[in-house]
């Protein structure tokens, strides 16, 4: 049951991942990626991580694609823009290039004979208490410093996203 | 049986899916959502090395890596919007400010 959950989600990201980098319109492309960010979360439940699923949903799929929807849809970008790189030759290169990647990396796993626990943990794997427990213990700085990030991020947004008062006059 | 290997494996594929899309992509906003899915790729080794060595600490890797992603995408889009007001385009093609 886990192995077949864990086939259809992961062709499915797959699937959806290989949609998003040959679409040509950006929302195709935002529908593909929160397809490919559905498919992660059932991934992360299948390894008991449930805390960072519903994250996944909530943060990725919710926040940033809305945001990047809402950004797709306020520049209203004309069709001509949407095109892949020039030249087929260097079409042709960059996807050699990525399977090579792949292989690489799958060749460096070749050793990894890694069976994952299933069932019975001596704690509660991956909940809200203990992810939450553990931030606010052992990670307590590094989780704070996350928020000046956050803080910083929307300064820097509203600076960079608004009209100079110069441009605002007619 | 599902192994770490089975998931280190498909996190190899989106990540370098992702990769090839950041090269061939000439939309600056598909280019960062190839960017969001590397970054969902590397969540997605960190949370299986989690399972494997029965440790929390993955999960609060990606929870930074959330944030992160997040920040980023905010500048990032902010920094779109800027550019499309004063070039008009989004084709990283076109936007070459920076050449001498």
């Amino acid at each position: 049951m886990q192995l077949l959950m864990f086939y259809i989600l992961g062709f499915g990201a797959v699937l959806s991942a290989l949609l998003l980098v040959t679409s040509k319109k950006p929302v195709n492309a935002a529908m593909s990626l929160i397809a490919t960010m559905f498919c992660l979360a059932g991934l992360y439940v299948l390894l008991d991580a449930h805390l960072v699923a519903v994250l996944q949903i909530l943060v990725y799929a919710g926040a940033v694609m809305v945001l990047f929807l809402f950004v797709i849809m306020l520049l209203n970008i004309q069709e001509k823009e949407g095109r892949l790189a020039g030249s087929t030759i260097a079409l042709q290169f960059v996807s050699i290039l990525g399977v090579g990647m792949v292989f690489v990396i799958a060749a460096s796993l070749v050793k990894v004979r890694g069976a994952l626990p299933t069932g019975g943990e001596l704690f509660p794997f991956g909940t809200t208490k203990a992810v939450g427990s553990m931030l606010f213990t052992e990670y307590l700085l590094p989780f704070e410093i996350a928020s000046m990030l956050l803080l910083a991020a929307i300064v820097g947004a509203v600076i960079l996203a608004k009209r100079r008062i110069s441009d605002a006059k007619p | 049986m599902v192994t770490l290997n089975s998931y280190l494996t498909l996190s190899a594929v989106l990540f370098s899916i992702g990769a090839v899309g950041v090269f061939t992509q000439r939309n600056a906003l598909i280019m960062y959502m190839c960017i969001e899915l590397m970054l969902n790729a590397v969540n997605l080794t960190f949370i299986a090395f989690s399972r494997y060595l029965n440790d929390l600490g993955g999960h609060v890797f990606v929870f930074m890596i959330m944030t992160v992603a997040a920040a980023e995408a905010a500048v990032g889009l902010a920094i779109i919007m800027a550019l499309f007001r004063n070039k008009e385009t989004v084709n990283v093609d076109e936007i070459n400010l920076s050449k001498g």
